[in-house]
């Protein structure tokens, strides 16, 4: 039996849905595992603890709550010094975050300070004997490898999006713990905070992206693509390389290999050729619709459905009519 | 007085081409590299451009490139060189392995006493995409660590950049030594001059084995994902519309 740690990432004081997803791989985990807890730990400004009960109705058994005022932005070296104080308390076969910015930056510094093994942006994790043994999609998307890591302790990110966060209701007994560092004496100060795109959820989290490309001809254009994502309603706005080199866009809205990485149900390409770079980052979402004038552009051999097309002529015609279909129900 | 001189470690992989058609090696366990054309990874690249900027821009400097890998990656470290890195350290192994942890580990072992003022990474590399590398090493070292950043300054002693968060971003600042990984925005790599290579040649490339110490994350299986199925176009524009909401709603399901 042994119990598995997880972080449960906020974002201002409301819970992730990757951390409900993580929560849902710890639970599974620990199943696994002959049946040991889960460990939830969160951190943030003084109230996050109230998430507690919704990590416990996705399957945590305690929930560590750490509230200091200078936690309201992510601080890293206090987070990853909290969580690894935690871990090394002891009866933990594995850390498990999301693969999220925060996650990007915990996970490395929890392998270090535990001296554990480390696999990052996972979609499956299984046990075999005393090993652990995860699928993870590397060469952007182009092979799957599966992993072994051994090592009676394991650090483990999962993919946003690729577990199903699952009620498993517990009532989870909560624990309030101080930060084991100070988090106000970070050595990295954060000066100002550059907002994206306000009202509109994350590209990692929407379910449907409406991304546009150089088809559109304009940075005005653009909001044809806005207009189409709120018609959606719970759309978030994505974009190709092309649209941010030249400033329609700003860098954090591309999607690609060298971009964000996103598997929404819904993604709608718009004026984007489909190069290899961009298909890198969007070929595992679920649906894929293409709006496009070139018959022959590549985006068209990956989309579910497409529409030969001007998009200056198309789009406006599908936010009608996706606004008609979503007032009809 | 321009700024005083920075010594920068850039720390790069050597990884295929991302538009490769990849097929899978007969041990299973890896690609097959038959073939397929290598390069300084991309995040790496735009490392190697930063390092040299921060230093073209100071005036003296050093920038010391290093990867871990078989000799191989000797010819990406002479690429390095011949953009304009002044020597290159390949810390040699038979093959790179899948545990980030062993790798940064011997990162570390060299980096420690070197001296630097900067350690540059790429925030990920194309193979393996895990971001660990960088992160683990800076903490191997307990220096700070400021990732995915899309703009990096140095003066006096100190660092500036802008960090790319998930649709936002911030602006930080750190104290030196410190470690940094590059995400996309810092600048494109150059291509090398012809002077750049004839140069890179006489340049010292010093190899020596890397410490990885235990290898605990192996590769059990590499395969190649389903395919999509074959795109299907429905329609020519505006009309099309009609059908393309029918087809979201009664067989996607996601309207
Ligand atoms: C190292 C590297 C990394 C890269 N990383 C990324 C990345 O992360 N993300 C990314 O997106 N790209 C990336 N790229 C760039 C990528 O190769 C492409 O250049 C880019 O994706 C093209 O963007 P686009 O589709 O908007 O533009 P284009 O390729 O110019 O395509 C525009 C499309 O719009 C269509 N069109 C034109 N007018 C209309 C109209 N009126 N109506 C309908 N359709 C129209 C055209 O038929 C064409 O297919 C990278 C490239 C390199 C070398």
């Amino acid at each position: 039996m042994a119990n598995v740690l997880v972080y449960a990432e906020t974002r201002g004081a409301a819970l992730r849905k990757l951390a409900l997803e993580a929560v849902t791989a710890a639970r599974a985990l620990a199943d696994a595992s002959g049946g040991g807890e889960v460990h939830a730990l969160v951190a943030g400004p003084s109230g996050v603890g109230a998430a507690s009960e919704q990590l416990g109705a996705y399957g945590a058994d305690v929930v560590y709550v750490v509230e200091h005022a200078a936690l309201s932005n992510f601080e890293r070296e206090s987070i990853a010094a909290t969580l690894a104080d935690r871990a090394k308390q002891g009866g933990y076969r594995a850390v498990v975050l999301g693969f999220s910015t925060q996650g990007r930056d915990l996970g490395p510094r929890l392998a270090v300070k535990l001296d554990a093994p480390i696999a990052s942006d996972v979609t499956e994790i299984n046990v075999a004997g005393d090993a652990i043994v995860v699928k993870h999609p590397g060469y952007a998307n182009k092979v799957l490898v599966t992993l072994t890591l051994s090592g009676s302790l394991v650090v483990l990110s999962v993919r946003p999006g690729a577990i199903t966060a699952k009620q498993a209701a517990r009532s989870a007994r909560v624990e309030s713990i101080q930060p084991a560092v100070d988090p106000s004496a970070s050595r990295v100060v954060v000066k100002q905070v550059v907002e994206g795109a306000k009202g509109r959820p994350d590209l990692g989290e929407a379910p449907v992206i409406v991304a546009g490309g150089r088809g559109l001809k304009a940075a005005e254009n653009f909001k044809l693509v806005e207009e189409l994502a709120d018609a959606f309603g719970n759309a978030a706005v994505g974009a190709t390389r092309a649209v941010t080199d030249d400033g329609w866009r700003p860098h954090s809205d591309q999607i690609g290999q060298t971009g964000r990485q996103v598997s929404p149900q819904l993604y709608v390409a718009i004026g984007i050729s489909g190069a290899i770079q961009h298909l890198a980052g969007m070929r595992t979402s679920k649906t894929i619709v293409a709006i496009n004038k070139d018959k022959d552009a590549p985006i068209f051999k990956v989309a579910d459905y497409g529409i030969v097309g001007d998009v200056l002529e198309v789009v406006p015609a599908l936010t009608t009519a996706v606004k008609a279909a979503r007032a009809s129900h | 007085m321009g700024a005083p001189a920075v010594k920068i470690a850039v720390c790069i992989k050597r990884t295929p081409d991302s538009e490769s058609r990849f097929r899978i090696a007969s041990s299973g366990v890896a690609i097959d590299e038959a073939g397929l054309k290598f390069d300084i990874d991309d995040f790496a690249g735009y490392a190697v451009e930063a390092a040299l900027q921060i230093n073209e821009k100071g005036g003296g400097g050093e920038t010391v490139v290093v990867a871990v890998g078989p000799d191989s990656v000797q010819e990406s470290l002479r690429k390095a060189m011949s953009m304009g890195a002044d020597r290159a350290v390949q810390l040699k192994v038979d093959s790179v392995p899948a545990d980030g942890l062993a790798v940064a580990k011997a990162l570390a072992a060299e980096l420690k006493d070197g001296g630097y003022d900067l350690i540059l990474f790429g925030k990920h590399a194309f193979d393996t995409s895990a971001g660990v590398v960088g992160t683990a090493t800076a903490e191997l070292l307990g220096l700070p660590c400021v990732t995915a950043v899309s703009q990096l300054d140095v003066a006096s002693g100190r660092g500036s950049a802008r960090r790319e968060l998930e649709g936002a971003a911030e602006l930080v600042e750190f104290p030196l030594p410190a470690v940094v990984t590059i995400d996309e925005g810092v600048a494109r790599p150059r291509y090398p001059s012809l002077k750049g290579i004839m140069a890179a040649k006489k340049k010292p490339l010093e190899s020596k084995p890397a410490q990885l110490g235990a290898v605990r994350v192996s590769v059990q299986k590499a395969e190649l994902p389903p395919e999509r199925p074959a795109g299907r176009i429905i329609g020519e524009g505006a009309s099309a519309v009609p059908e393309l909401v029918r087809l979201l709603q009664s067989e996607a399901k996601v309207l």
